[in-house]
């Protein structure tokens, strides 16, 4: 018998979950609001439904009720990503050791 | 135009790259190059969604005409925002990604055709639940995110909202999203579909008024949490393996800060969520209380009298201290006390401020080596040695309370032993009580002097007088 491919996904996503467990539990305390700004960013890959949904609309007209749904998607999910990669890096970048503090 | 497959394969780097990104955020050294894999994972993403539709129209241009305008928005965002304000961009920055799960659940809904589900009226079961949990939590994440980010930038008051029978309406509301979904996978009707979001709306909002200001860490790190389900609810309609992967990380990340934070206040998770804590109720008999102590309170002179004859100083910074905005002038502080030869190490409690690292990252604005600043389990034996404790902004975190008197409600939480240190250094602007509403038992010990003030303006003046 065939197995249904939504198992297949389903096992990507359990253990993803134990991955991300363990990953997350060795993030530094110091690090863990820059943790969020940065889980933040790649939630937004999200972006890819939105791009499929609004490059749908192109077989009758390139704005329809489904895609503008998706193009609202896309702006919001690229605020996200763009937003959230860049504030992340800018406090990574303030995260100094002792010996460098020497401009 | 690439293959499914391909494109499968693809998908599974960037989830890869995804789950270096964090991994590298275990140590600051690792920490940029881990956000480079990131943002590595997220390009691969989206030029492989390009390349796998394979539609080079004229709406590809609209598309990336939108993604630009975001990408300059969010860039605008990212670059101007004060990092004080962290825990509201933060909670904004949720509400966003709940809202675009929820359009994505739409356009599918609409237009299931465009992502193989099927056609309208007739989608496949499997999706069709896929997509109404993705909407769904997507559509709490949203609501709840923007109720979290009115309470953290004052427009709503961080008091908590409590009502009678708001746990039951809740429960009802759960109950019945639970129930419409039933009904939408047989009758495949857009209105229930609509109801469903709607009412999803209503729960998130619900579900975050009770919540009081302190409690802000725990908020937002569940946000966090919704919104990796919410993506990976999508993940599951589009069968993505990018958007799974991503989604049970952010979860699971979003739950353990959630734990952390629930730990770090020895709170249950479920208490916190039930809200109503830190309501005003019996600060008057408090007050009465209060005057009978006796108090000692000293000026910026005696405190820099204290510290320039320490040996080691422990700063314990807090909320207070984001509030004020008084880092910098902190750092100064601490800059003319290392002239002097004497040790100062910062000491931080999981819950200082309203998010997970809240005051790490405001420290490392001012440029505080990280290596000085450290943690509740590490830090917290050295207080019995040092001579001066400086707590500044902080208050319930420092409560001997906790350690003392079963009948308080902060009972258990783990605090900073600050009452150890030879002297203690406190700076608050009044006697008042900290979010808790209980009394700091700290304020009346023989060895603590209160500096009345505003943290920034007191610490200038300490500068001031430490010459």
């Amino acid at each position: 018998m065939e197995i249904d491919p939504f198992i297949f996904r389903l096992s990507i996503f359990i253990l993803s979950i134990f991955i991300g467990y363990y990953v997350v539990w060795s993030v530094t305390p110091s690090l863990h609001t820059p943790l969020m700004s940065v889980t933040n960013a790649i939630s937004s890959v999200i972006i890819v439904g939105a791009i499929i949904a609004a490059l749908a609309g192109a077989s009758e007209s390139i704005f329809n009720t489904s895609s503008i749904f998706g193009f609202i998607a896309i702006i919001l999910a690229a605020i996200n990503i763009f937003g959230g990669f860049l504030v992340t890096q800018r406090m990574l970048q303030m995260y100094k050791k002792k010996k460098d503090k020497k401009k | 135009m690439i293959s499914a497959n391909l494109a499968a394969i693809f998908y599974l780097v960037s989830g890869i790259l995804f789950i270096l990104a964090l991994r590298g955020l275990s140590s600051p050294d690792t920490s940029r190059q881990g956000n480079y894999f990131g943002i590595a994972g997220m390009i691969i993403a989206i030029v492989v969604t390009f390349l796998s539709i394979g539609n080079f129209s004229t709406s590809l241009v609209y598309v990336i005409i939108f993604l630009v305008i975001g990408g300059a928005i969010g860039a605008f965002i990212a670059f101007k925002i004060p990092m004080t304000a962290m825990p509201e961009l933060v909670a904004g920055f949720h509400s966003l990604v709940g809202l675009a799960a929820v359009f994505v659940a739409i356009a599918a809904f609409l237009n299931p055709a465009a992502f193989n589900l099927g056609n309208v009226g007739d989608i496949k079961l499997a999706s069709l639940i896929e997509m109404s949990i993705g909407a769904a939590v997507g559509a709490i994440t949203f609501s709840g995110s923007i109720i979290a980010f009115l309470k953290l930038r004052g427009i709503m008051s961080g008091a908590p909202i409590v009502f009678s029978g708001q746990h039951i309406l809740n429960l009802v509301l759960g109950i019945s999203i639970f129930v419409l979904i039933f009904y939408l996978c047989k009758t495949q009707s857009t209105n229930i579909f609509w109801t469903v979001i709607i009412i999803s709306f209503l729960v998130g909002v619900l579900l975050i008024i009770p919540i009081g200001g302190a409690d802000m860490p725990v908020v937002i790190s569940m946000l966090n949490s919704y919104s990796g389900w919410a993506a990976a609810g999508i993940g599951f309609t589009l069968e993505n393996t990018a958007l799974i992967i991503t989604g049970a990380l952010v979860g699971s990340s979003g739950a353990i800060l959630s734990y952390i934070m629930c730990k770090a206040m020895n709170r249950s998770f479920v208490s916190v969520i039930l809200g109503g804590f830190g309501a005003d109720n019996s600060t008057d008999d408090k007050k009465e209380k209060k005057d009978q102590k006796p108090v000692k309170s000293g000026n910026a002179e005696d405190a820099a009298f204290l510290m320039k004859n320490a040996s080691s100083v422990i700063i314990v910074p807090g909320y207070g201290m984001a509030v004020a905005q008084a880092q910098h002038a902190l750092r100064e502080m601490v800059d003319k006390l290392k002239k002097n030869d004497i040790k100062v190490t910062y000491a931080i409690h999981p819950v200082a401020g309203r998010m997970p690292g809240h005051m790490n990252v405001l420290l490392a604005e001012a440029n505080v080596p990280y290596d000085e600043v450290f943690e509740l389990e590490d830090i917290n034996n050295d207080f019995a040695n040092s001579d001066v404790a400086f707590v500044i902004g902080a208050n319930d975190v420092t409560n001997p309370v906790a350690k003392t008197d079963p009948k308080s409600p902060i009972f258990g939480m783990p605090v900073l032993d600050v009452e150890k240190c030879k002297s203690v250094l406190f700076v608050k602007r009044s006697l008042s009580p900290g979010y808790a509403g209980i009394d700091n038992e700290l304020f009346y010990k023989d060895n603590t002097l209160m500096l009345f003030a505003d943290a920034k303006k007191m610490t200038e003046d300490i500068v001031k007088n430490l010459d």
